[in-house]
């Protein structure tokens, strides 16, 4: 039996929905960042496999990933940057103890 | 991955799904993307996910680690899954898997530096500006914090 293109999309989109119930459930602001990287992995899967199976073959899809990988990286710093910063001034990375801004 | 109680055990965890993802990327013919995967995810982002888990260390990593509502948070996931996976199954006849077709690294190369080479540029200029950002941000000692500048 051969990999066909719903077995990736299934996988990407499992590999989607574990990112986003960390996101959501998890309190620690790096496990929050961890699970925004599973979520963008995933897409980089779909990407990665809808411009395999093209009969034609297509170059965007895989330039596009390297951007993603791009910008990930660069997400990655800034948003840790920001959590160590967040920690010396409060002590604390868990996302629902930052209320600075509840009214 | 995401329902480990010690953190640090699910940074390997991520570190054993983004590898998992550069073997998908060599079955799809992704050759390049699979090598830049293991690089820059294996390798670089790992290893300041590390870092910052070892500089912002808290007592109380292992209890109480997720939002007492996380039963809306699976719920939503699981949701959001099976519209997903039903979604792909019910248009799956349109891609047949015998015209699979490789790029190779030249091709890529020739796509990224011709048709795309001012997004390119500005991926680049987003890095620089990220990393000074970061310098910024994270520099230890400043002036609001009551130290020196």
């Amino acid at each position: 039996m051969s990999l066909e293109l719903v077995d990736f999309q299934i996988l990407a989109a499992a590999l989607f929905c574990l990112g986003l119930y960390g996101v959501l459930a998890r309190r620690s602001a790096v496990m929050v960042l961890m699970a925004v990287e599973l979520m963008l992995n995933a897409v980089n899967i779909n990407l990665v496999a809808f411009s395999a199976f093209r009969p034609i073959s297509m170059v965007t899809g895989q330039v596009i990933v390297i951007f993603v990988i791009t910008v990930a990286a660069a997400e990655v710093g800034l948003a840790l940057a920001v959590i160590m910063r967040l920690y010396r001034r409060r002590g604390t990375v868990n996302v629902d103890e930052i209320d600075l801004m509840k009214g | 991955m995401v329902t480990t109680r010690n953190i640090v055990y699910g940074a390997l965890f991520l570190l054993v799904s983004l590898a998992g993802v550069a073997g998908l990327f060599v079955v799809l013919f992704a050759e390049f993307l699979a090598l830049v995967q293991l690089l820059i995810y294996g390798g670089a982002i790992i290893i300041v996910i590390l870092f910052a888990l070892m500089l912002t260390r808290e007592t109380d990593f292992s209890i109480a680690t997720e939002h007492r509502r996380w039963p809306v948070a699976a719920g939503v996931s699981l949701a959001l899954f099976g519209l997903l996976a039903s979604s792909a199954v019910s248009d799956s006849g349109q891609y047949n898997s015998d015209r699979r077709s490789g790029i190779g690294i030249e091709e890529l190369g020739t796509g990224l530096f011709e048709n795309w080479a001012v997004p390119f540029e500005v991926a680049s200029i987003v890095l620089l500006v990220a990393l000074i950002g970061a310098i910024v941000i994270g520099r230890s000692g400043d002036e609001e914090d009551g130290g020196q500048a």
